[in-house]
């Protein structure tokens, strides 16, 4: 059967197995689908996605600003937790192997992994060796970033996701579209008929009521948590000091998959770590009112090992580098290691608000992912997809002024593009072209010099037709050759910006 | 499972703390791939002046188990649709515990719950189960329990939210999780009023599984509205015992 359910052509499969979009998969879920810009200009056209994603970080944005409001030291607990993630790197060895002594101390068994096969190949040798062939799995990037879910069918174990949004990703065979809400491009009647081609056990008189699609969840899902053996989890922190994992979730999901299988495996990136316990207090302050713009998120879980006569009774952990390592080694990838994923930079950036996170061909979309991804994959040439990221900004800072552990986003977009810069220059037009854009790169590095730059370019206008520049005089000319230079506004993007919305999310 | 490392193993551990050593070190110290000249951050480089700086809040203006405290609790949890009862003191609990439970059939409750508590529940006409670490209750029989009753570690008024650390009164994860609704006495004396204080409670046996709950299980997953109950409880209830 062949249900069309309006998905995006590139990848998307036909007729994708009951309860698993596996076959379906980019090779390799850091690059895939076509540069931003192609992927971008196809999104644009697509208005109910604009209408889902709008709605959904219109709704996102207001609740984080109510809550974050309310808190009166938030910027000294955003200094915090920059100042623990700028130790965590500056420690990281003697962080790790502290880590792995606690969890061993504990019971557990620690794992390293160099790259996605490496983690693959250990997690689906680990779920062979206790006979299984069916996995419950609690939504982390880091087994998405890896592709386990596809590894692990290849070896005839079907992963099941138990998050909401990760089943309906996985239902309709799709990719996530956003850090914390995957299915944020889908809205309702989308999800109801997903539901509907792909679940068999719906009613078929199932609405399209939140409650009502919630609760189908609930028993398509039930059956297969009980009988469940092995679970597989990301981790949202881990504490070296103590040893101590903690998920944090919403719907109860993640507590069953910690709680009910014999066999749990984690599989976290090496620089999800903390120093201490106290830390903790910093990061479950920040994280889930930065993300669901909650006080607090349902459910948050710790464990530390195995304890007996509660919960699994065999615990691994595997330590994940693929990319991380070479991230570390470069300023800009070492900052965006510090992102504790909350997604807030998505849900505020107006590139992200309207093209969504499938432009971005890369599980780690949005603001952060334009950084992340380049660094973890290491691409450089104009033929990676990855290499237009960091162009997929306007370079507003709304980003930086939510992100809960202050990463300096626009400004570490231009540092990679000012790289891109200097190695186009020493292949090409040594001189004028390289005056202009040393001048551009270094106006847009700093957002003072940046907006006076933005203003005075309103000059521009005296030479528009249509309010397009066609063509402008050498250098500027390489530039409109190839495309039109929209006239500037009357207003910058950054003034309206601060004008129309600045106010409600400011923290 | 048999704890052992093989040799791929050692290797991976091997090179990738070679990895990250050399990525700290950079060559002659200087990062590496950067534009080696006017570098638009230093974000990430550590410096002196990165040291952990605390200067939030790490206690809070009232008291543990204040009147301004039990009340903020109790606003945060209705936020949630927690439904809160609130008890004058230990001589009104059965009465509150019977209203509470009324119509209820079956529950289950860890091994070292308040026994006048227990008592008051049986005395409700609910059928009590006890489920213990030694003694465990099978998967079949939580799941088809109604209740869960439960007491706690340690709540926190700002954020609402009520942490389960397995001890003698709060049982295995398991019994708070598949029985549909659960029932929390929260005594006064256990609310404060910030994470940083709740964390340093925590902190004197951080081993011990920790379930942090804040209101009935819930999903923002359809077009980010707020849903309760998906998998967890989809009843909390918490009785709020005043002294
Ligand atoms: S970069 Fe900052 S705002 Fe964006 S997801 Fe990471 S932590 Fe959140």
């Amino acid at each position: 059967m062949s249900v069309d359910l309006g998905m995006p052509g590139v990848w998307a499969p036909k007729g994708a197995a009951q309860t698993s979009g596996h076959g379906a998969h980019p090779a390799d879920p850091l690059r895939w689908g076509p540069t931003f810009p192609e992927a971008a200009a196809e999104a644009l056209g697509d208005r109910q996605l604009r209408r889902n994603l709008a709605r959904a970080t219109s709704t996102i944005r207001g609740k984080r600003a109510a809550v974050v409001g309310e808190v009166t030291d938030w910027e000294e607990l955003r200094d915090a937790g920059r100042a623990i993630k700028t130790r965590v790197m500056a420690e990281l060895p003697e962080l790790l192997l502290q880590l792995e002594e606690q969890v061993t101390a504990r019971g557990g068994t620690v794992h390293w992994a160099r790259d996605a096969a490496e983690a693959n190949r250990i997690v689906a040798d680990l779920v062979k060796a206790t006979g299984e062939t069916e996995v419950v799995k609690v939504k982390s990037m880091a087994t998405q970033e890896i592709g386990l879910n596809e590894a692990l069918a290849e070896e005839g174990i079907e992963a099941v996701e138990t998050d909401l949004a990760e089943l309906i990703v996985q239902l309709a065979g799709d990719m996530p579209s956003h850090i914390l809400v995957p299915a944020i491009h889908r809205s309702r009647a989308e999800i109801r008929e997903i539901f509907l081609a792909r679940m068999d056990d719906v009613p078929r008189e199932l609405s399209d009521a939140p409650a009502e699609l919630a609760e189908a969840a609930r028993l398509h899902l039930r059956r297969t948590f009980l009988r469940a053996k092995v679970a597989i989890s990301g981790a949202n922190f881990a504490v070296a000091e103590t040893g101590t994992l903690a998920v944090v979730e919403s719907e109860g999901n993640g507590r069953m998959c910690l709680t009910l299988p014999e066999t749990l495996i984690t599989v976290m990136g090496i620089e999800k770590l903390v120093p201490t316990w106290r830390d903790l207090e910093v990061f479950l302050q920040l994280l889930p009112r930065s993300s669901t713009g909650e006080r607090m998120n349902p459910y948050t879980s710790m464990w530390t090992g195995v304890t007996k006569g509660d919960g699994p009774q065999a615990f691994h952990l595997v330590l994940l580098d693929n990319g991380r390592t070479r991230a570390l080694a470069d300023d800009v990838g070492r900052a965006a290691l510090h992102c504790i994923r909350c997604s807030a930079c998505l849900n505020v950036c107006p590139v992200y608000e309207r093209v969504g996170g499938h432009a971005y061909g890369s599980v780690y979309p949005g603001p952060i992912g334009a950084i992340l991804t380049p660094q973890l994959t290491g691409a450089a040439g104009h033929g990676d997809p990855g290499s237009s990221l960091p162009y997929a900004s306007t370079l507003c800072g709304a980003c930086y002024d939510v992100c809960p552990v202050k990463i300096d986003i626009p400004a570490l977009l231009v540092d990679l593009r000012a790289r891109q810069v200097d190695g186009d220059r020493r292949r090409i037009l040594p001189g004028a072209w390289d005056v202009a854009m040393r001048g551009a790169s270094w106006a847009m590095s700093s957002a003072k010099r940046f907006a006076p730059a933005a203003r005075s370019a309103r000059l521009g206008r005296l030479l528009a037709r249509d309010g397009k520049i066609r063509s402008v005089p050498f250098p500027g000319s390489l530039w409109t050759r190839s495309r039109d230079l929209p006239a500037p506004p009357e207003e910058t993007f950054r003034d309206w910006w601060s004008r129309t919305r600045g106010d409600g999310d400011e923290a | 499972m048999r704890r052992r490392r093989n040799k791929a193993t050692t290797d991976a551990r091997t090179e990738v703390l070679d990895r990250i050593r050399a990525a700290l070190a950079g060559p002659d110290g200087v990062a590496v791939g950067g534009t080696g000249e006017d570098p638009a951050t230093t974000v990430g480089r550590p410096s002196a002046a990165d040291a952990v700086v605390r200067h939030y809040r790490s206690t809070g203006v009232h008291e543990p188990g204040s009147p301004a405290l039990i009340e903020m609790l109790t606003d945060r949890l209705a936020d949630y649709r927690a439904v809160v009862h609130e008890v004058a003191d230990a001589s009104e609990l059965p009465a509150a515990l019977r209203r509470v439970l009324a119509g209820v059939r079956t529950a289950v409750v860890p091994p070292w719950l308040d026994s006048a508590w227990v008592t008051a529940a049986a005395g409700a006409g609910v059928a009590v189960r006890t489920d213990a670490p030694t003694v465990p209750l099978s998967t079949e029989a939580l799941e088809s329990v109604e209740v869960v009753l439960t007491g706690a570690r340690v709540a926190i008024a700002e954020t609402g939210t009520i942490v389960l650390d397995a001890g003698p009164d709060q049982g295995r994860r398991i019994i708070t999780l598949l029985p549909d609704r659960h029932v929390c006495i929260v005594r006064a004396g256990q609310v404060v009023q910030t994470v940083p204080e709740a964390i340093a409670v925590l902190g004197r046996s951080p081993a011990r599984p920790q379930t942090w709950i804040s209101g009935p299980s819930a999903t923002s997953d359809i077009e980010l509205t707020r849903v309760e109950g998906v998998h967890g409880p989809r009843r909390l209830d918490v009785v709020l015992l005043r002294s």
